[in-house]
């Protein structure tokens, strides 16, 4: 009767606060609708659009048409040929006027460079088979080319860029020496057929992302961002319940509380019931609208997981942390101000840290052993076992194990303050 | 009606790192009687009235309400009193009605008791028109009814009052006098402390006053006043606390 009562209050009173629904709802969803828009535009970027890229060719070889060639035809990129006496000033200026975030400058001497290159290996070669060929020095002195790009790009987009050029340069390499090889050998040039056959690329690769069920999963900035905001959001309940305490405790209605014969404790624990079902909700909320609003906004779907009660598992335990975590805050704090700013901040710091807002597997090492204290991360390797890796309960066990484990000692810290401060 | 409602013994207390605020202090409250207690600011009422309802823990001494220690069964003592604090002592953002069932349920009261007593209460006190409208809009006058309405539900047998009528016109206040007073004829001891003295000497039959830790006066106002030879409470108060100020 007590914790009834206690829990219809609690749910009045969270209804009737607006600002406190926004923070907790209207939020995290906003929140989780920009950041996978904004990403999957990014991924867009990386994976499926191809990179502009402008080209200024110095060369009036044939080479470095044949590079161009192979850098179209490797699929990559979106080319864009400027003049051939534009020097890397108007290169720049052009980047910067169609925001084209790489261009090369190729050497006038490219052709030349290539074909010597191309000569003197076939020599070697040569020379390895017994055979006697040219002994053509070799000028590396000059790049081919240089790389222009804007300086905002990730570090890994500008490694595939400069993999795509290196890959294009060995294309035009390559058959250059095959050609000096027939000839020196043959005495006549490579027929096309040949060539072409010869340096036909058969590379075929098979992607296989890991799953624990063997089925297909489904990898996209979706099945990424959902789970990830949805634990930022359940974690954002402290801004609510933390406030909830500390109003409590510095409003009249606690001193009255102190005096009837009921514990306190009932208090805290219709608090963590009410925001435990606020978790849910949220998840529902957000779950939903990766489901059926996502594709509306040309985004991809979110796809659940086959497992739904190991989901379910996994969104109880998570939200109870969040809520042992608020609770402890709202314990500790003593002004709402103190309550919101460390409740806020430290809910992004444990987010960051966690591998919420940067991947995991780019921290240093010694951020990775201060990850295993973020219960955020914990509830990110839960539910990424879940959405992406198609893992049942057995899978995230060790996940829900640690979560559970934070949950109880954050419990046990408020309880003991608590106690200290003699409220129960 | 016979007992006491309040027996203090040999109370010394003293916040931290603060000078000694009572030593050795003795009081005894019948059962039945309506109580006032008085003092300047600073004197110690609300720390005493604290020390009696529990919000604050003491090591020397003893406190008794009702035959019970208040240092050893503090659960079950609360059953037996209830609480009108001076601030606002209830959510804002629910109704008169939906406190009532919160705080009904809170001093062990079943779903059909608060019923009851919420009803009877908001009759009496003119709040049923306003019973299901959040307290956040009511005036002074009515949130302080509301305030009261909460600290009798559970029907207690002792009432502890830190200036019930602050801040309200003439007429409620007499209305909530009025109910005081009726509370008490059933058997309600009341304690109460205030600063508007006329007020108190309407309501109260025994008065102490308390000056710096200390009741420097205990007895009927009737008593008091002639044995000081005073006209009034207020003269009475201010010939035994002084006139200078006491809460620099």
């Amino acid at each position: 009767m007590k914790l009834f009562a206690t829990i219809l209050k609690d749910v009045r009173i969270l209804l009737r606060d607006k600002m406190g629904l926004i923070l907790m709802f209207a939020m995290p969803v906003l929140l989780v609708i920009i950041v996978t828009d904004i990403q999957s535009s990014t991924f867009d970027v990386v994976g499926k659009n191809k990179i502009d890229l402008l080209i200024c060719n110095k060369d009036t070889g044939t080479l470095s048409k044949e590079l161009i060639h192979a850098l179209d035809t490797a699929g990559m990129f979106n080319l864009s040929v400027i003049q051939q006496n534009a020097n890397d000033k108007q290169l720049a200026d052009e980047m910067h006027a169609k925001d084209i975030i790489a261009g090369i400058i190729i050497n006038s001497s490219f052709s030349k460079q290539i074909a010597a290159k191309a000569k003197a290996t076939a020599s070697k070669a040569l020379s390895s088979f017994g055979l006697e060929g040219d002994t053509a020095s070799l000028d590396q002195r000059t790049a081919y080319f240089d790389l222009y790009y804007n300086p905002v790009i990730q570090q890994s987009l500008k490694f595939s860029i400069k993999g795509a050029l290196t890959s294009a340069v060995q294309i035009v390499q390559s058959k250059e020496t095959l050609k000096d090889l027939y000839f020196s050998i043959n005495g006549k040039p490579l027929p096309d057929s040949l060539q072409q056959q010869l340096l036909e690329n058969n590379t075929s690769i098979k992607e296989i992302p890991l799953s624990s069920n063997n089925e297909n999963v489904i990898l996209n900035v979706t099945q990424h961002n959902v789970p990830a905001w949805t634990i930022f959001a359940m974690f954002f309940v402290i801004m609510s319940l933390a406030g909830s305490i500390v109003r409590e405790k510095l409003s009249g209605s606690f001193i009255r509380l102190k005096t009837l014969p009921t514990n306190y404790f009932i208090a805290l624990l219709s608090k963590q019931v009410t925001y435990l079902k606020v978790t849910f909700l949220q998840a529902i909320l957000i779950f939903a609208i990766g489901i059926f609003i996502f594709p509306m906004m040309g985004l991809p779907a979110l796809h659940l997981p086959h497992n739904i009660f190991a989901l379910i598992i996994v969104t109880l335990v998570c939200g109870w942390c969040a809520v042992s975590y608020a609770m402890c805050v709202g314990v500790f704090a003593h002004t709402l101000e103190q309550a919101n700013a460390f409740g806020a901040v430290s809910v992004v710091i444990l987010s960051i840290i966690g591998g919420l807002m940067i991947p995991s597997f780019i921290m240093p090492d010694s951020f990775r052993s201060l990850m295993m204290l973020s219960p955020l991360h914990w509830c990110l390797q839960a539910y990424y076992g879940l959405f992406l890796e198609g893992g049942g309960l057995k899978d995230v066990g060790t996940n829900i194990l640690s979560l559970l484990l934070i949950t109880v000692l954050l419990q046990a810290i408020a309880l003991l303050e608590l106690k200290r401060k003699k409220l129960i | 009606m016979q007992g006491l409602a309040i027996k203090i013994e040999h109370l010394s207390f003293h916040y931290k790192d603060q000078t000694q605020l009572f030593s050795d202090l003795n009081l005894s409250i019948d059962k039945g009687e309506r109580f006032g207690l008085f003092g300047p600011n600073g004197a110690g009422k609300t720390t005493l009235m604290s020390l009696m309802t529990g919000l604050i823990s003491f090591t020397e001494g003893n406190i008794q309400l009702l035959d019970h220690s208040i240092k050893t069964k503090n659960k079950q003592v609360n059953k037996l009193f209830g609480f009108v604090p001076q601030d606002f002592s209830f959510y804002e953002e629910l109704t008169p009605l939906e406190n009532l069932e919160f705080f009904g349920a809170w001093s062990d009261l079943n779903k059909q008791e608060i019923i009851k007593r919420s009803t009877e209460l908001f009759e009496i006190l003119n709040l049923t028109s306003v019973k299901n409208k959040q307290v956040r809009k009511f005036s002074g006058g009515m949130k302080r009814k509301v305030n009261l309405a909460i600290g009798v539900i559970h029907q207690p047998q002792l009432l502890f009052l830190d200036e019930p009528t602050v801040g309200v016109d003439v007429q409620t206040r007499q209305e909530i006098i009025n109910y005081l007073e009726k509370l008490n004829e059933t058997g309600t001891t009341l304690i109460y402390t205030s600063h508007q003295l006329n007020e108190a000497e309407e309501l109260c039959n025994k008065i102490a006053l308390i000056d710096e830790g200390k009741i420097i006066a205990f007895d009927t106002l009737d008593n008091l006043l002639v044995k000081y030879n005073k006209e009034n409470l207020e003269a009475l108060f201010v010939d035994l606390t002084g006139k200078t100020y006491k809460d620099q």
